[in-house]
């Protein structure tokens, strides 16, 4: 737990503030991605708009109508959407404390609760820096996504191919981006090449989404595993 | 399709005020504590691989991965996020203009 009453330097604040912001830009160009990918999948402009608002969690809402557009069951894409989606209930365990928001802000801000909010906040030294790194990032990011999703919906397939200008590239940096300073651990680096080797074995066998919510269960076990591991080192007691 | 949009993404607020909502106490819990660590990470790689290296059900290199390769090789220099993922957008859009189908 960092010292909550260390305030950040002015200096600070506008460097979080700028990195909030580039996070949203840079989020929302992928949201052109999301809306043009949503209505070629078949969803209507509204249902895509409707996913970035209410859902609004990107890993969710591109695995839903990655399900959508191969022809899987609306049920399978709600399922995958919502196991992606409890990465965000952990976030929040997390970030609840870190934060301390009460009252009303609680229920609000917990739509801003997603990946680059909890990056962009969880590695700060205090209460203020933190709060300042998700509530700028979570609402770039909720603005630009949902107008990006919107221009990207609206201008469905006469943008062209997403591809043509690399948008599905940039969500992978994305994710490799907010995976980077969790590498540092080398733990953790195991984990995550075991669980991309997962997700890459399971992609030619499973439905779409299926493959990412094996690699979870590759972390589930490796944190019981290794509570056990810790257990045995644990026993001599004075 | 309607009831499958609102469900999914009432499901997913839900859970996201759960985890604000829920006693920190939760967390102290060893087990739970590592998976939660452990969790982001893996879901994060399963991301970044399937994102990169699937085509729906197949296995493939195409531009998409000299865009990350671009986008790791910045991240090792520390480059800023929007540096990251605009090059590598831009590296995979380079390479389909010169090799169409990439």
């Amino acid at each position: 737990m960092p010292d909550l009453g260390d305030e950040p330097a002015p200096a600070e604040r506008r460097s979080i503030v700028r990195d909030g912001i580039g996070v949203g830009v840079a989020t929302g160009v992928y949201g052109v991605s999301f809306g043009a990918v949503s209505v070629a999948a078949g969803l209507s402009i509204a249902q895509t708009c409707a996913l970035s608002l209410v859902m609004f969690t990107g890993a969710s809402q591109f695995a839903f109508i990655g399900v959508a557009a191969a022809g899987g069951a609306p049920l399978s894409g709600v399922l995958t959407a919502l196991m992606l989606g409890t990465r965000n209930t952990l976030y929040g365990l997390k970030l609840a404390p870190l934060l301390g928001f009460r009252g009303w802000r609680r229920p609000v801000l917990a739509q801003l609760v997603i990946d680059e909010s909890t990056a962009m906040s969880v590695t700060r030294q205090s209460r203020t820096a933190a709060r300042i790194g998700f509530v700028t990032t979570g609402i770039a990011v909720f603005v630009l996504w949902n107008v990006f999703t919107f221009l990207g919906a609206v201008a469905g397939n006469s943008i062209g191919d997403p591809r043509d200008y690399g948008l599905d590239a940039a969500v992978g940096a994305a994710f490799l981006a907010l995976l980077w300073p969790r590498l540092s651990d080398p733990r953790n680096r195991v984990i995550a090449l075991c669980a991309a080797a997962v997700a890459l074995g399971m992609v030619p066998i499973t439905a779409a989404g299926v493959p990412v919510l094996v690699a979870g269960g590759v972390a589930l076990l490796a944190g019981i595993l290794t509570r056990a591991a810790d257990d045995s080192t644990e026993i001599p007691h004075p | 399709m309607w009831t499958a949009v609102l469900g999914a993404g009432i499901g997913c607020y839900l859970l996201k005020l759960a985890g604000v909502s829920l006693p920190a106490k939760v967390l102290e819990h060893p087990v739970v504590e590592r998976i939660a660590d452990l969790i982001p990470v893996a879901l994060l790689a399963a991301l970044v691989a399937v994102q990169v290296f699937a085509e729906g059900t197949r296995l493939t290199i195409d531009a998409r991965a000299a865009g990350l390769a671009v986008a790791a090789g910045l991240l090792v220099l520390r480059a800023p996020f929007l540096v990251v993922v605009c090059a590598a957008a831009l590296t995979a859009a380079l390479l389909r203009l010169v090799f169409p189908g990439l």
